[in-house]
């Protein structure tokens, strides 16, 4: 029986054995398995799309008084069809170094992983044109690839790329910590009216309504805290303004400027 | 017919020719591409979670079970090798494979820590019957790709390939 060393998936192939009479070929795998009735003797013929899952197949021929054997590879098609991309996280502030990471498996048409190095290009883009490009060359089938998160807010696409097979994630960037936070006070009748300026994170991206501002009021003999979630990117409110008070604004771990307030 | 074979294989998986030692396990240290420090733990639990899908298979292919495959395989190397069950009932044939031994090295642990890759250099017997008679039984050795995603509890096989050397 003279086996190919190799067939690529779903090309055809042939098998010539050797002898007379009726025999029974075999090809097996965990992959896939056939089985035909052949005349020993002439080349038996496997049309395109018979083997299709990579592996290492055995193939066992047995006629009347003999048993045959030998193995041959079924390998993955070259042409990648489809990628296999895990992209996380879907949603991070900006201004992350290496923030948004991406792997990718690269498929034949039958699904088979292409272990061949094969070059795949990484692209984060974001909706103002900023792109940033990276090119990794897969190891037995896989690459990776880590992108920073850009200075702007929106949503970025993340696409893993070879030739014109695309893949691609949604990446949600919001801004990130409040940068300067700042206060100022004015007198309100007998209460004091606290505002904040515009809430943005260091890279001018306004931050979200609804996170948290707390303003803190330290007066002799006691403390007074109210926490305000931003509407239209601002907080306020009003406080007791005790004579000599000390008020201070802050936001998560990030702290504003204080005033100290003298009736 | 297919009763007939099921009973066939399952009688085969019984009174197999083929030993049932336990493959000898050899594990390189890991040679990693990707950010991701693999903890040591979780390489074991991958490594003892793919060994015993060998047993999953094995037990799927003689009995021609396919829910066999479930508590190890999903995915991609599920289907594929439920098609190949598939394909033993219809030809009324059944196959045993036993590992010998595998020698691993994990290769790739994704930057989500979601997926693991690693190769194995097995050795394992297989054995062909075809309505219950033996036809051959076969040494052979591969080099095998295997990716693997966490379950709840264990590692699951999602790619299962042997990749020409």
């Amino acid at each position: 029986m003279s086996l190919p060393k190799a067939v690529e998936a779903g090309n055809a192939f042939s098998i010539q054995s050797t002898g007379s009479g009726r025999a029974t070929l075999y090809i097996v795998g965990p992959e896939q398995v056939l089985k035909r009735d052949i005349r020993l003797g002439e080349t038996t013929f496997f049309p395109s799309g018979s083997l299709y899952n990579a592996g290492r197949y055995l193939a066992v021929l047995t006629g009347d008084s003999s048993t045959e054997s030998g193995s041959f590879d079924v390998i993955p098609a070259h042409k990648p069809v489809n990628l296999s991309f895990l992209a996380r996280p879907s949603r991070l502030p900006v201004g992350l170094h290496d923030g948004i990471t991406g792997a990718v498996y690269v498929f034949d048409a039958y699904h088979n992983l292409i272990t061949v190095p094969t070059q795949v290009s990484f692209e984060l883009s974001n909706p103002y044109g900023a792109v940033q490009k990276r090119v990794a060359l897969t190891q037995d089938g896989a690459a990776w690839t880590a992108m920073d998160s850009t200075a702007q807010q929106g949503v970025d696409k993340f696409a893993a790329r070879i030739g014109d097979v695309l893949s691609a994630r949604v990446v949600i960037q919001v801004a990130g910590d409040p940068c300067g936070l700042k206060m100022s006070a004015t007198k309100s009748g007998q209460a004091l009216q606290l505002v904040t300026d515009p809430v943005r994170d260091c890279n001018g991206n306004a931050v979200p309504d609804g996170t948290i501002v707390t303003f803190t009021e330290a007066y002799s003999g006691g403390q007074s805290t109210v926490d305000v979630p931003l509407k239209r990117g601002i907080a306020e409110v009003q406080m007791a303004g005790h004579n000599g008070a000390t008020i201070s604004v802050a936001s998560g771990v990030v702290l504003g400027n204080q005033i100290r307030w003298e009736k | 017919m297919l009763k007939t074979s099921l009973i066939l294989c399952a009688l085969f998986a019984l009174a197999s020719s083929i030993g049932s030692a336990q493959a000898t396990v050899r594990v390189e240290p890991a040679n990693l591409q990707g950010p991701r420090p693999l903890p040591d733990q979780t390489g074991e639990a991958a490594i003892r979670d793919y060994v015993q899908s060998w047993q999953s298979l094995s037990a799927a292919f003689a009995q021609n079970r396919t829910d066999l495959l479930d508590p190890a395989f999903v995915g991609t190397a599920k289907d594929k090798l439920a098609q190949t069950i598939q394909q033993q009932v219809t030809l009324g044939i059944c196959t045993r494979y036993q590992d010998r031994s595998h020698d691993l090295q994990i290769i790739f642990y994704s930057p989500d820590g979601l997926s693991l890759e690693l190769t194995d250099k097995v050795e394992y017997d297989v054995e062909l019957l075809d309505h219950g008679r033996v036809k051959t039984t076969q040494h052979l050795s591969s080099r095998y790709v295997i990716v693997l995603t966490p379950a709840e509890v264990q590692w699951r096989v999602r790619v299962f390939q042997s990749a020409f050397e």
